[in-house]
């Protein structure tokens, strides 16, 4: 028996009007920033310093976004984020399948031995300065390769996808492919990377989106401005209230600079999670397969 | 079986995974071991082995700081105000979605939702910053309309934990709940069906079935995040922090930062024992804690 088909009673009626109020209230809690992140981006900037955007864009514009386009530090950040998020996630993936594959082999003898070597590094760190020590030891301070090496493995994505591979990959597939005389480096070419594409398009999203946000290794590992990515050039506008000459034009007034200096930050916000934000809806059931499969005890 | 033949039939296992061995031997293991320096007086000079032992200095320094209770307590108290806080939430919406009938409201509440998880921190503090300006911000403009004086909210160390949890709570939300939804999809319908049968309502169902029903992932990740107590969110803070909020903000993860890499008087080795302080207690906890539900006969990590 379906169980819809019963009619509600007082307390499901009751509780389905306050399930949908609530859900509603939510999702007007989240969505609202955004949206006025949105409009006040395209209002004036007169708009904006006398408040009197709070829905729509007010006098639209787009002061704002051509105020930062003469920036070439926002330039040069978004092509530094670029070069770092590709580079950095094509070693991550490379090397999230290098652990993760033999892991996932039954006759890989010292598998469980591995496996805690990894784990444990989740639970306990030797801490900051440690690892800032070894990466200056190595001669990365100040190099891309600061910016790659340091976080090209996360554990949580090796276990995630080693049950993967546990759970897809038969077994037998192997056992017959062994007998063709296919070695271990053919297989993983040839069987398991084609087979692996969605749990593959998960781990790299994640890899992505991580080193499209991260500043703090930037900060602490790079000196030159030129080498900044776009995250460090976004904190130092729109946290340190850092926002150079060039980009005012020629905005004399006290009070316009003061309305241009919050305009051009909206508009900053919105152009730096524009890749994101084009992204979001084709990616995001990815992202849910991944904390589904990332769920599954291993 | 013979351990030399097995190593020579999979050699080529080896071979794959000695990158990765490498990267956590060299970037996880070499630093635990480096952290060595906190015993030590660390000079660059004589490096990581050659400097003089000084045995529990830099801690002893460190416990009787006028530092050291206030960084424990802004460290303990946003962890545990973060923890329960972001705890309740994502299981009530997932509760929530799950009786939704209309498919397309439920995409939509579950899209939008999702969404301020992949904001980066900078632009999510930026965010902030924006909408809790004296003077610009959107939410004393809108106080201004009811007649209320301007708040700087982030120059007020009373309000600098809420400000951070709560935009914590508001970022994830969407997020954790993910999880909590799938279990609840997972969830034999026939429980439902013989329920409502029995004259069930929704909100007997959902504690009778529901939320047993998820109690085990909900253990699970109330355990993990409990080791987690010590990492209070500190790139988020770091950029939160200021003048006049700082009383409220400094946490032992900032202090780490600033001493060991920031301040003019660097000290790697004071800043890898208050860090290695912090590394020792989270990892107590977290096997306390998972002792503690083994012994509740509940789901354990190990």
């Amino acid at each position: 028996m379906n169980p819809k088909t019963i009619k509600e009673s007082g307390v499901d009626r009751l509780f389905t009007i306050v399930n949908y109020a609530a859900l509603a209230l939510v999702l007007l809690v989240i969505l609202y920033p955004l949206i006025y992140v949105v409009s006040a981006s395209f209002s004036s900037s007169y708009a904006i310093i006398s408040g009197r955007v709070w829905l729509w864009p007010v006098e639209p514009s787009l002061e704002g976004y051509i105020a930062i386009f003469k920036n070439k530090n926002v330039l040069t950040g978004f092509y530094n984020t670029f070069i770092y998020t590709a580079l950095g996630t094509f070693v991550n993936v490379i090397m999230t399948i290098l652990a993760a594959y033999p892991l996932s082999r039954k006759d890989f003898r010292y598998r469980k031995a591995f496996m805690l070597l990894m784990v444990f590094t989740m639970m306990f760190s030797g801490g900051l300065i440690p690892n800032y020590l070894i990466v200056k030891e190595l001669g990365m301070i100040n190099t891309i390769w600061a910016m790659v090496i340091p976080t090209a493995l996360s554990v949580w994505n090796v276990i995630i996808m080693r049950t993967y591979f546990q759970t897809t990959i038969p077994g037998e597939l192997l056992e017959a492919s062994q007998m063709d005389g296919c070695n271990d480096f053919k297989f993983i070419g040839r069987i398991v990377i084609p087979l692996s594409g969605p749990i593959i398009a998960v781990i790299a999203l994640f890899y992505a989106v991580g080193h499209w946000n991260q500043y703090f290794n930037a900060m602490i590992y790079l000196k030159s401005q030129s080498m900044y990515p776009l995250q460090l050039v976004l904190r130092d506008i729109l946290i340190q209230n850092e926002v150079n000459i060039e980009m005012m034009g020629n905005v004399k007034s006290v009070a316009a600079r003061q309305g241009l200096r919050e305009l051009l930050k909206y508009s900053l916000i919105i152009v730096s999670s524009l890749p994101l934000i084009i992204a979001y809806p084709f990616v995001q059931r990815f992202f849910v397969k991944g904390v589904m499969i990332g769920s599954l005890k291993g | 079986m013979n351990i030399g033949r097995n190593i020579l039939k999979t050699w080529q296992l080896y071979v794959l995974f000695l990158p990765p061995l490498i990267y956590i031997l060299l970037f996880k293991y070499v630093p635990m071991f480096g952290a060595v320096i906190a015993f030590k007086d660390f000079s660059v000079m004589k490096g990581m082995l050659g400097s003089d032992w000084v045995g529990f200095k830099h801690f002893l320094r460190f416990f009787n700081s006028y530092e050291f209770w206030r960084l424990l307590r802004n460290t303990l108290s946003i962890s545990f105000y973060t923890l329960l806080a972001s705890f309740p939430f994502p299981i009530l919406l997932a509760l929530g979605l799950h009786y939704v009938q209309n498919q397309r409201f439920k995409k939509t509440v579950q899209m939008v939702t999702y969404a301020p998880y992949f904001i980066s921190i900078v632009v999510l503090v930026g965010l902030m910053l924006q909408f809790l300006d004296p003077r610009t911000g959107a939410i004393n403009i809108f106080m201004g309309w009811l007649g209320v004086e301007p708040i700087n909210f982030m120059g007020q160390s009373s309000m600098f934990q809420s400000i951070y949890v709560w935009s914590h709570v508001w970022q994830n939300v969407g997020f954790a709940c993910i999880i909590f939804l799938a279990t609840l999809t997972g969830i034999d319908p026939a429980l439902h069906e013989a329920a409502v049968i029995d004259g069930a309502n929704k909100v007997q169902r959902i504690r009778h079935i529901d939320l047993p029903g998820i109690m085990p992932i909900a253990v699970i990740l109330l355990i993990l995040n409990t080791g987690q107590i010590m990492e209070t969110g500190f790139e988020k803070i770091l950029l939160m922090q200021n003048a006049l909020n700082m009383q409220a903000s400094e946490v032992i993860d900032t202090y780490v930062y600033k001493v060991g890499l920031v301040s003019q008087a660097m000290n790697f080795s004071y800043a890898t024992a208050i860090g290695l302080f912090k590394s020792v207690i989270g990892f107590i906890l977290l096997i306390i804690v998972n002792q503690t539900a083994k012994k509740l006969k509940q789901e354990s990590l190990w």
